[in-house]
Order: C-alpha cells, then sequence, then structure tokens
C-alpha cells in the first residue's frame, strides 16, 4: 500500500444524507430497531440512589450529607440540587481515590468524619456510598463502629448510613435507603410502651416541590392534626434570602423525628420511594400505619383527606371543603381546553401514577406511559388506573424504556403535550409539542418548584398551566382570521 | 483603555492575607490545618506560591468533581459528531448531560449527539462484567445513529475496578465498525482532580485520533487550530470569526462544537493556539514535538487582553496578518470602548472574587479591569503550580490565592473582604447570594454568553453590571 492510498480525508456529512436520516429517525422503521436496543440507553430520565439519599438527608434539622466514595461524586449530585432548587446544597465526601481501592475506604471515611464534624459542625451527618465503595465492599458498620471507638465522633452522634449502590434501581430507592437508615438511627431506644404523640408522621418520598411539602402542612392546619413531617426539604431548598447563610436552613426536627416511633398514625404518601422505610415502620412504630397515593388530583386528595378524617375523627374541615369546590369549579371551566387531548408521560412511579390520575378526571389521555425504572406493581397499578377509565382505554405503558423510545413514540404516534422533566425538552420540540416541568429536575424554568402540584391547589396549579399552554399555542400559531379576542 | 494590571489593593497587605487565613483555618483539625496550610497564601508577584494538584482533604467540602468529568465535560463531551457513551452506572452520564453548556451546531441524533449515552450498568454486570454489553451497545450506537462519525467510550468507577477490558472491545468494534472507537480509562476514582480526566483524554487523542486523517484542500501558511475552547454559551462562535477576520483559517477547534474528523487532521496545522492551558497542554506539546507546530497561549477576555493577543498571534505570521490585525483592532476598540463607557462608571472600583477552572481564575482578571474592577482574591479546582505560576503576575499583590479551596475557606474570605462580586460556581452560588453578595456562574457564564472576543466582552459587561447593580439586591434588608 502507497503511503498515499492510506491516507484519509476530512469528510463532510452530506446535506442529503443528514435529510434522509432526520426523516428516517422519525419512522416506524426506526422505532422498531430502536425499541429492539438490548444494551445501549439513550437519554433515561432517572438517575442513581445516591442522589435520592442526599435529597432524604437534606430533610433532617441539621445533617450534612456525607458520600462515602469519589469526589465527583458528591459534586453531582449537589449541582443538580443547586440547579434544580437554585439554593445551597452543602454536603462533604471522603474523596476516595486508587489507594482507597487497593485499602478500602476506612482511612477516608474517618479522616472525613472528623474534618466535617469540626468544621461544619451537624448535627447528624447521613452517609451514604457512591460505587466505589459498593464495588470493592466496604464494609460500612464496621468503620462506623470503628469511628465511634476511636472517639472521631461522640458515642451517641447520629451517623445513619446507607448503602446506595448507583448500579441498582434509582434515585428513588436511594432516597428510601437513606431515610429508613436515619429514621432507624433517630428512633433507636425511643419508643415508650404506652406513648402516643397523638401526632400524623408524614413520608412525602422522593418530592423536589417544595411547595408540595408546605401544602402539605397547611392541609394539615387546617384540619388542625398535629404532625411531623418526615425529611422535610421545604425550608432547606426554599430559605430566604436575608443577607446571612445558613448552612442547614429546614429539616424535619431531629427530636421529632426521633419521637416519630410514638406516633399516632404515620403515613406514607410516596409509597414507591418509601417501600423499605414503610416495611421497617409497620414493624417498629407504635399506631396505625397507612400508605396512600401522592395525592395529585381530585379523587386522590379526596382519598387523604376521609383517611385522615377517619383515622383523628376529625370532620374535613370546610375550608378544605371550599377549596375542593374551587378546583373543581376551576377543571369544570376550563375542561374543554383538556378534554381528549393526549399526553406523553414519564418519571418516577409515584409521580406517573398522579398524572394520569389527575389526566383521566380532567377526561385527557395519558396515552404514552413510560416509566424507566418501575417495578410489576407499578405497571399493575398503572394500568388499573387506566381500565378505571373511558379515557385509559388504547392507551399504552412503558416499562423499563428510556427518553430516546419517547422519541420515537412521540414522532409515530402523536401527542398534543407531554409531561415529565428538563430532559424530555429535545424530544418535545422535534415533536413539536409542549413539556409541562411537573417533574424532576427542571435546570431550565424558575420557580415552578415553589408551586404544589398536589392536593385541590396542586390540581388547579396543573391545570391552569396546561390549558393555559394549549391556548397560548392556539393565540400563537392560528390564521388572522381566527385569532379572536375570546378563548 | 488601555489597562495597566492593578497592583495594589488598598487595606490588602501580606500581613493582612495572612491573618485572614489563619483566621479561617482556626477551626480545622490540626491534621487538616496542617494539609490545608500550603494550599492558601497572599500572592508574592511570581512564582506558584500555593501547593496544588494534590489530594483533597477528605470531608472538607471541596467543589472538584472526578477524572470522568474531566474525560466527558471537558475534553470528549463537546466533540459534537461522536457518540459519547459514559460506560458504567447511570448516574454519570445523567449529571453530566447538557449541564457544561458546550454548544453544538447540526440535528441532534442525525448529526450531534449532545445526548446521554450509557451502558447503565447492573448488578449483573459489575459481577460478571461488562464487556459483552459494551460490545453490542456499540453496535446497536452505530446502527441508529449512522453518521456518527466515531465513538467514545467513558468508563466510570466500577469498570476499572471490575477489571473489564474496554481497550480490546473498542479495538475490535473499531475493525468491525469501521468508526474509531476510542476507550477512555478515566474513571473518577483516578487522580485528585477532573485535571487527570484531560490528561487521559488528551492521551487518547494522541493515541486513537490525530494524524488519522488529512484535510482534503492543500495546506495554507495560515492554517491554525484553536485549541481549548469549549463553545460555552457558543465562544467557539466568536472567536472563530475573529480570528478568520485576521486572516487565519481555522482548521479544527478542540474541541467546542468540535468535529473529530477535524481534530484527527490538526497536525498539519501551522500554529496552535491554544486557550485553555489546563485542559489541553498536553497535546500542544505532543504535536510540538511529534510535528513541530508551535504553540501560543493567548486571552480573549476583554479588550486589553484580546488586543494583546492579537498582536502577539500576528508576530507569528507576515504583514499581511499584521496589517488585518491592527485593522481588527482599530475597528473594534471603539465599540469597546463604548460598552466601557456605558458600564465602567457602575462598576469602577468594585472589588471581585474568583473561584473557577482551568484558566478563568487569570484569564479573566484583566477583563474586570477593563471594567475598572479589581480582582481581590482568586485560585482554582484543579491547577497545577505552572497555572498559579501564569496567575501572580496578573493579580494585586498579597491578595489570597487558593488551591481547592473548602467552601469554609471561601466563605470566611468572601465574609472578610466582601467582595461586590464573586465568579464561581453553581455549588457556590446561592450560599453567596444568600450572604447578599452578587454572583456570576464563571463556569457556564451562569446561562449567557459566550464572554470569548470582541463579540463576547459587550455581554460580560452587561452581566456583571446586571449582577452587581440589581435593584433586587437593595431589598436584602427588611426595613421591619
Amino acid at each position: 500500500m502507497t503511503a498515499e492510498a492510506a491516507v484519509k480525508y476530512v469528510t463532510e456529512i452530506p446535506e442529503e444524507e443528514v435529510k434522509r436520516v432526520s426523516e428516517w429517525i422519525n419512522s416506524e422503521e426506526y422505532k422498531e430497531k430502536n425499541f429492539a436496543r438490548q444494551a445501549l440507553v439513550i437519554n433515561p430520565p432517572h438517575a442513581c440512589q445516591p442522589l435520592g439519599a442526599e435529597l432524604a438527608a437534606h430533610g433532617f434539622e441539621g445533617t450534612l450529607p456525607f458520600v462515602h466514595g469519589s469526589q465527583g461524586c458528591a459534586s453531582y449530585y449537589r449541582s443538580t440540587f443547586n440547579r434544580h432548587f437554585r439554593e445551597p446544597a452543602p454536603a462533604v465526601s471522603d474523596s476516595m481515590t486508587e489507594d482507597g481501592a487497593v485499602f478500602g475506604g476506612q482511612n477516608n471515611l474517618h479522616e472525613a468524619l472528623e474534618n466535617a464534624y469540626t468544621i461544619y459542625k451537624p448535627k447528624m451527618m447521613a452517609v451514604f456510598t457512591s460505587c466505589m465503595p459498593e464495588v470493592i465492599g466496604d464494609d460500612l458498620t464496621a468503620f462506623i463502629k470503628n469511628a465511634r471507638n476511636k472517639a472521631i465522633v461522640p458515642q451517641d452522634y447520629p451517623l445513619p448510613y446507607a448503602n446506595t449502590p448507583s448500579f441498582n434501581g434509582s434515585h428513588v430507592h436511594g432516597y428510601d435507603a437513606m431515610l429508613v437508615s436515619i429514621l432507624q438511627t433517630l428512633t433507636e431506644g425511643k419508643k415508650i410502651e404506652g406513648r402516643c404523640t397523638g401526632k400524623l408522621n408524614l413520608i412525602p418520598g422522593f418530592d423536589c416541590n417544595t411547595g408540595n411539602y408546605r401544602e402539605y402542612k397547611r392541609i394539615l392546619k387546617e384540619f388542625g392534626i398535629p404532625y411531623t413531617l418526615l425529611a422535610d426539604i421545604s425550608d432547606t431548598f426554599d430559605s430566604p434570602l436575608d443577607g446571612t447563610y445558613r448552612p442547614y436552613p429546614g429539616g424535619t426536627k431531629l427530636e421529632d423525628a426521633a419521637d416519630s416511633i410514638n406516633g399516632k398514625v404515620t403515613m406514607t404518601v410516596g409509597p414507591y420511594a418509601s417501600a423499605k422505610t414503610f416495611t421497617w415502620i409497620k414493624d417498629n412504630y407504635s399506631g396505625t400505619h397507612v400508605s396512600l397515593p401522592t395525592p395529585f388530583g381530585v379523587t386522590k386528595t379526596d382519598a387523604l383527606l376521609m383517611k385522615l378524617s377517619e383515622l383523628f375523627g376529625k370532620p374535613v374541615p370546610e375550608s378544605l371543603k371550599a377549596e375542593r369546590g374551587y378546583a373543581v369549579d376551576a377543571m369544570t371551566d376550563a375542561h374543554q381546553y383538556i378534554h381528549g387531548k393526549k399526553f406523553a408521560l414519564y418519571g418516577d412511579p409515584d409521580y406517573l401514577l398522579g398524572y394520569i390520575s389527575f389526566l383521566l378526571e380532567m377526561g385527557a389521555r395519558p396515552y404514552h406511559i413510560l416509566c424507566s425504572k418501575g417495578t410489576k406493581k407499578v405497571e399493575k397499578e398503572i394500568q388499573a388506573l387506566l381500565d378505571s377509565s373511558p379515557d385509559g382505554k388504547g392507551c399504552k405503558i412503558y416499562m423499563g424504556k428510556d427518553l430516546w423510545h419517547m422519541r420515537s413514540l412521540l414522532m409515530t404516534d402523536p401527542v398534543d403535550a407531554m409531561i415529565g422533566d428538563t430532559h424530555g425538552k429535545f424530544a418535545a420540540r422535534d415533536a413539536n409539542i409542549p413539556l409541562f416541568r411537573f417533574g424532576f429536575p427542571v435546570f431550565d424554568r424558575v420557580n415552578l418548584h415553589r408551586s404544589p402540584l398536589i392536593g385541590y391547589q396542586g390540581a388547579i396549579n396543573m391545570l391552569t398551566a396546561i390549558c393555559n399552554k394549549f391556548i397560548e399555542v392556539r393565540d400563537e400559531t392560528c390564521e388572522d382570521r381566527h385569532f379572536e379576542m375570546m378563548r | 483603555m488601555s489597562e495597566a494590571p492593578i497592583k495594589k489593593v488598598e487595606g490588602i497587605t501580606k500581613e493582612s492575607t495572612q491573618a485572614m487565613i489563619d483566621h479561617a483555618m482556626e477551626i480545622y483539625p490540626e491534621k487538616a490545618k496542617k494539609k490545608r496550610a500550603p494550599h492558601l497564601a497572599p500572592n508574592e508577584g511570581e512564582g506558584a506560591c500555593v501547593k496544588s494538584n494534590r489530594k483533597t482533604i477528605p470531608g472538607i467540602m471541596s467543589a472538584r468533581g472526578c477524572a470522568y468529568a474531566g474525560a466527558k465535560g471537558v475534553v470528549w463531551g463537546p466533540i459534537r459528531d461522536m457518540v459519547h457513551v459514559s460506560h458504567g452506572p447511570v448516574g454519570c452520564g445523567w449529571y453530566s448531560w447538557g449541564t457544561r453548556r458546550n454548544l453544538v451546531t447540526g440535528v441532534n441524533g442525525v448529526s450531534q449527539f449532545a445526548m446521554q449515552f450509557t451502558s447503565d450498568f447492573q448488578e449483573k454486570d459489575i459481577v460478571y462484567g461488562g464487556d459483552k454489553k459494551l460490545k453490542t451497545l456499540l453496535n446497536e450506537a452505530h446502527e441508529l445513529f449512522p453518521l456518527a462519525k466515531g465513538i467514545s467510550v467513558l468508563s466510570e468507577c466500577p469498570v476499572g475496578l471490575i477489571g473489564d477490558d474496554i481497550n480490546s472491545v473498542a479495538k475490535i468494534a473499531s475493525e468491525e465498525l469501521q468508526i474509531p472507537v476510542i476507550p477512555c480509562n478515566c474513571e473518577g476514582f483516578r487522580g485528585v482532580s477532573q485535571s487527570l480526566g484531560h490528561h487521559i483524554s488528551n492521551d487518547t487523542i494522541r493515541d486513537h485520533i490525530i494524524g488519522t486523517r488529512e484535510f482534503a484542500e492543500p495546506a495554507g501558511p495560515y492554517d491554525i487550530a484553536l485549541i481549548g475552547d469549549y463553545n460555552i454559551g457558543g465562544d467557539v462562535w466568536s472567536v472563530k470569526p475573529l480570528l478568520e477576520e485576521i486572516g487565519l483559517n481555522v482548521k479544527a477547534v478542540w474541541t467546542g462544537d468540535g468535529e473529530l474528523e477535524k481534530i484527527a487532521a490538526t497536525h498539519t496545522v501551522k500554529l496552535n493556539l491554544i486557550h485553555c492551558y489546563r485542559s489541553m497542554n498536553y497535546m500542544c506539546r505532543v504535536m510540538e514535538e511529534k510535528y513541530g507546530i508551535p504553540w501560543l497561549e493567548f486571552n480573549f477576555f476583554g479588550p486589553t487582553k484580546i488586543r494583546e493577543s492579537l498582536r502577539k498571534i500576528a508576530d507569528f505570521f507576515d504583514d499581511s496578518i499584521k496589517e488585518k490585525v491592527e485593522a481588527a483592532i482599530a475597528k473594534y476598540d471603539p465599540i469597546m470602548q463604548a460598552v466601557i463607557d456605558e458600564y465602567r462608571p457602575r462598576l469602577e472600583g468594585k472589588k471581585v472574587m474568583l473561584y473557577v477552572g482551568g484558566l478563568r481564575p487569570r484569564h479573566t482578571v484583566n477583563a474586570y479591569a477593563d471594567l475598572g474592577m479589581m480582582v481581590v482574591g482568586s485560585g482554582y479546582e484543579f491547577a497545577h503550580g505552572d497555572d498559579y505560576e501564569r496567575t501572580s503576575p496578573e493579580m494585586p499583590e498579597a491578595t489570597v490565592i487558593y488551591d481547592d479551596a473548602s467552601e469554609h475557606e471561601l466563605e470566611q474570605f468572601v465574609d472578610e473582604l466582601r467582595p461586590d462580586l464573586v465568579g464561581s460556581g453553581i455549588k457556590e452560588k446561592y450560599l453567596f447570594q444568600k450572604m447578599g453578595i452578587p454572583f456570576r456562574q464563571m463556569h457556564s457564564w451562569d446561562y449567557s454568553g459566550p464572554y470569548h472576543a470582541y463579540n463576547g466582552f459587550p455581554i460580560f459587561a452587561r452581566d456583571v453590571d446586571m449582577a452587581v447593580n440589581s435593584p433586587t439586591w437593595k431589598l436584602v434588608k427588611a426595613p421591619f
């Protein structure tokens, strides 16, 4: 072979090739190939376990999330929360490197505990793992015990820890693993026979809408039900700007969390993000244990209020009855703008189930339902919801799929809008449909996390966002002669 | 408009800075204090006054990332016509998906691939290894994205720990698919920061890419490559036209909005112009040694440095380039002066603190000076000694220099110096805003940009003014 023959020149992709492939990726043929993928995952909407663990940790008073693993992991989790909430998210890591791979991570863990305890003065450090210690098999139980024995932290200092391998489950499972460990740690030895706090312990689940947390609290206040909201991130991730930086501006009080084991009722409204926690609670907490779906839409909010009324022997307050009426009024007024519209949905199981209930209440069609990480149980529950309404007919569920699959669905079997998070914006743009950012994360809009989606108020908020957007699209795209004063 | 660097800041002396540093470290445990002390120092005006590129101290709340972040986010990720596979569990690729703002041209999923490709490792992949999965997914990527010019395989932590052999999988796939498949062993646990990820990625370009293509058109005397510009907020789209205006042919960009084959043919250019020294000096040195291509560092932040840099570039070429450079300076100077006239009165004398990455802690110092502002503290997440050597002369005497600063240190320094603006990253942003201190993200241009070259400066000036003089700051203290 001559030298010249070996030369490969720089080539440009011909315009017609770009055009051909652009059309091809929208085709049925492409969709089939796309759905035949066995190994490659493209644009998955879920993250890894430790992210969820960090969220749970941020939900407790004075708590410093602590990543046992590589430092880059901690930076990624923190940035994600910074971007979504536009708030600080202090967390440390023990910066494991190559020598950690050889000798294990105990030295790093101990040095980091000492430094973080001294410098950032947390009331609790919640330790969770990223990949490295999980792969090399670090024994966290022993490491933590040794840390106490070496007096790196006081004997009674709360150091919950959770194994949150990124190669298993998703952020919701990490949330669950961290939450149960925090509750186990804080409630240890706190159960008092015969004591009842009279309170409701409420577990919201992996929820990055601070408005939801405040809405739960408002509803309970209206009811006059004393409560402990567990893993309450509302003040952590929506804190005042007044000239003072507070590293731990919120979270469930540790003593309230400790006493939660003596609660009257413990309720999860994020069942798929707190399955392990709830199982443990059933075996260990006093009082009644209730699991309800995340209250999106009127029916699920009704169920929550009726349950609260029943368990606490209080009638649903007039104020909430009125709110229900406002919501139904708003829904009736607006139904014509959403009825029959087809939606593509994706997200975590609890939210996804919420979107579906709400849409079905509005006569809309949850047409493509994609859950990238979910069990058979989730699928069955979604199917049951679909079967409960004529508008659920013909709607399809796609378990274990990603947003590149979703793109194929949008291009071959179009819908009117999509509900998800920021990551869907590329597919939505290609399909020329609006994307409603009700999920997590939202990197490209401001203040959405402050606007609740749960309860009657949440239903009004979702409805307003959706219907007004459809009206706006009509205003922006209609012919001049159809551009009119009223809509 | 010609700004001499500011050399003195009233009230800042070597003693005052050292006292501030000592105060910040007071609460540290002895061991941490001993380890951190050499990384914090008053500026000495020359040489590297701090130690750098050392392991982060566990538990201090560092802002650093990892080798994978340096490979995916910085070097490989911006190459637009390749599929970049985050090989391992789902998270790393998810967190680095679209979060660096390296903008790209083309059709998403057709001719550009700014997406999140991952092998999404599960437990069984850890136990049995991921090589087979990798082989399958490479085939799938090639089938679904036929116009992709190549595929990079960016290893996450588990891959290196379980002993997968991505190199041989990539080699075989490369032959079978007839496109470059580049294995990059950039596991996050390697090294002390994202910096090693840059280096490893440079090495993979050296081993797999450079010299494998040639430009079809004959080489010309003004062929150059733009190195270390990642097109954050469109920086490359501001720089490239300026370089073309002064008569240069920008044959390849590393790697912002970059194209694989052009990068592969860079060994035929006459000069490499490097903006981000930290992340790409390695390949400049390789091309110098192997192909005899000289390289030149330049700075396109703010009119003073742009002018200085353009003349430095012109010195490499003949009179025709020199004339075009002078013509460009004559054309843009009045435009830049108008920008300065507009903003400088509102920014004069304001103090800035910086804590960023690759080049900005030194390169932007004079851009602030163009606006009448002085930088009273600067530092890097992942710099080396040669970065600090380059920083000292840019900074005023005795101002504080910090390497791999902890959140506590930054907070203390800012609290003491009370700058009018902090330029740093997303993890720092809201902390300082809560303190009532104006802030701009200086990694991502805070969703604005470009900031490079003449088109960038008016935007930079506007953004700085907007942050410093936003009326919202007056509302921070309630009247009751």
